[in-house]
């Protein structure tokens, strides 16, 4: 790895390295490096779509409070990629910045742009209980990295989804026109609630090795515990049908090219700098 | 609870080297050390020099680098030539590993401890937590998240002062 290897290390030679946080200190084989990659690409596509709250958002509080969660979102992708890219020799910063759309494999969830307020809050509802089911779960992975993993993004998350449901009855019981925007909010959000839970290849043959959560799994959980929030917040939960997906096999919409294109620029127009 | 500090060693060199890297403050919170924190977690002595472990308290905390590059730098000038910084993340990071004088220090610099020890499920019951200006229980949250991602902002309703609290993780 040569000194420039890192575009987000503050001053040369201080990157975290692959070695601090893989704690296995293995190998990971491509499977689980691909796994590791999806879960680290849907918290770096949130976490670059969070972060463009900061100054716009209705309230001081709310910059800092969803500054924050993209922060967290961000240091669970650092992780995730880091470990995935032990699979392949590659850097975090060569997954996140130099990679082509198609070879993305977030959900669509993730790189729906911001809405309103309230769009980005159903985004966020969605986002982290699906996050929470499957870290409670991720804990016990027979892969001990991303285990660990699992565990410091659970605390974390749980910040998140409890965040996420305040803003949901703050606005669901609030005015006429907090009602109004989150029920549109959580209506343009929910076509890609679907995509989250289907089961492939990958998560099967992982599954039955015990290092991944087969996605379907977490919906029975994932659905109660939004059921129970809509109710508290006296909404109701959309059954229009889901969008199609394909994140996982890199078909993304049209939106996710725009943000990496944001995200990518400085990377790819000076390669190697650091800041 | 009693302050004790669990994971320094007993073998004498290396509670030495412990002393050595738990003399780093934080970068955020410069009054607590990281040991204070319960960040810092191990020293040992092998073939391949001295290995210092940390836990970092969010997975996006920015002060890790230069907590690592401190640590690094104050063993160096301590005389230890060969040192590496493993960042470990489980088990994870709580605040009940921060002791009870990083606790009364923390008080004293202006932000409020962590109350209680952190738990396994959710926990419904708003927990008072009292202002470090005027010791009211009278306070409030403004929000969850507050200037680090290790804090939330509330504000004391008899004193009016804004103030971070260190929440419990």
């Amino acid at each position: 790895m040569s000194d420039n290897a890192s575009a987000t290390r503050i001053t040369r030679g201080n990157a975290l390295r692959p070695e601090d946080i893989a704690v296995s200190g293995l190998k990971p084989s491509d499977e689980v490096g691909q796994y590791a990659l999806r879960l680290g690409d849907d918290a770096l596509i949130l976490a670059q779509r969070l972060s463009w709250w900061i100054s716009r958002a209705p309230e001081l509080e709310e910059d800092v409070a969803l500054g924050n969660i993209g922060l967290d979102q961000l240091g669970h992708a650092r992780s995730f990629l880091t470990y995935a890219g032990h699979a392949w020799d590659k850097t975090e910063d060569d997954l996140a910045y130099f990679r082509r759309e198609p070879e993305f494999r977030s959900a669509h969830l993730f790189e729906q742009p911001n809405g309103d307020f309230a769009c980005t809050i159903a985004r966020q509802l969605v986002a982290s209980h699906f996050q929470h089911e499957l870290y409670s779960r991720l804990v016990d992975s027979a892969d001990e990295t991303l285990g660990a993993i699992a565990a410091k993004a659970v605390k974390e998350v749980d910040y998140h989804k409890d965040h996420s449901v305040q803003w949901l009855l703050r606005l669901g019981q609030g005015t006429e026109e907090s009602r109004r925007r989150m029920i549109d909010g959580v209506k343009l959000t929910w076509p890609y609630v679907e995509e989250l839970f289907e089961d492939d290849d990958l998560t099967t043959a992982l599954a039955e090795q015990g290092v991944a959560v087969l996605p379907s799994e977490l919906r029975e959980s994932f659905d109660a515990a939004i059921a129970a929030a809509f109710e508290q917040a006296d909404l109701t939960v959309p059954t229009d049908p889901g969008a199609s997906g394909g994140g996982r096999r890199g078909h993304h919409s049209e939106h996710l090219g725009f943000l990496l294109a944001e995200m990518q620029v400085l990377a790819r127009e000076y390669p190697g700098a650091s800041w | 609870m009693a302050t004790t500090v669990a994971h320094r060693p007993a073998d004498p060199e290396a509670a030495r080297l412990w002393d050595i890297a738990a003399t780093v403050c934080d970068p955020e919170i410069p009054v607590l050390t990281i040991e204070d924190l319960g960040i810092l977690r191990n020293v040992e002595t092998g073939p391949d020099g001295v290995v210092v472990t940390i836990t970092p308290t969010y997975s996006g905390c920015p002060a890790m680098d230069s907590i690592r590059d401190d640590v690094t730098t104050a063993m160096v000038t301590s005389g230890v030539a060969d040192v590496r910084v493993k960042m470990v993340l489980h088990p994870a990071w709580t605040t009940d590993w921060m002791t009870d004088s990083g606790k009364e220090k923390l008080e004293e610099y202006g932000i409020a401890p962590p109350t209680g020890m952190a738990a396994a499920g959710p926990v419904r019951v708003g927990l008072s937590v009292k202002c470090p200006q005027c010791s009211s229980l009278n306070t409030h949250e403004l929000t969850r998240f507050g200037s680090t991602s290790c804090k939330a902002l509330y504000v004391c309703k008899d004193c009016k002062e804004p103030f971070d609290y260190f929440k419990v993780h």
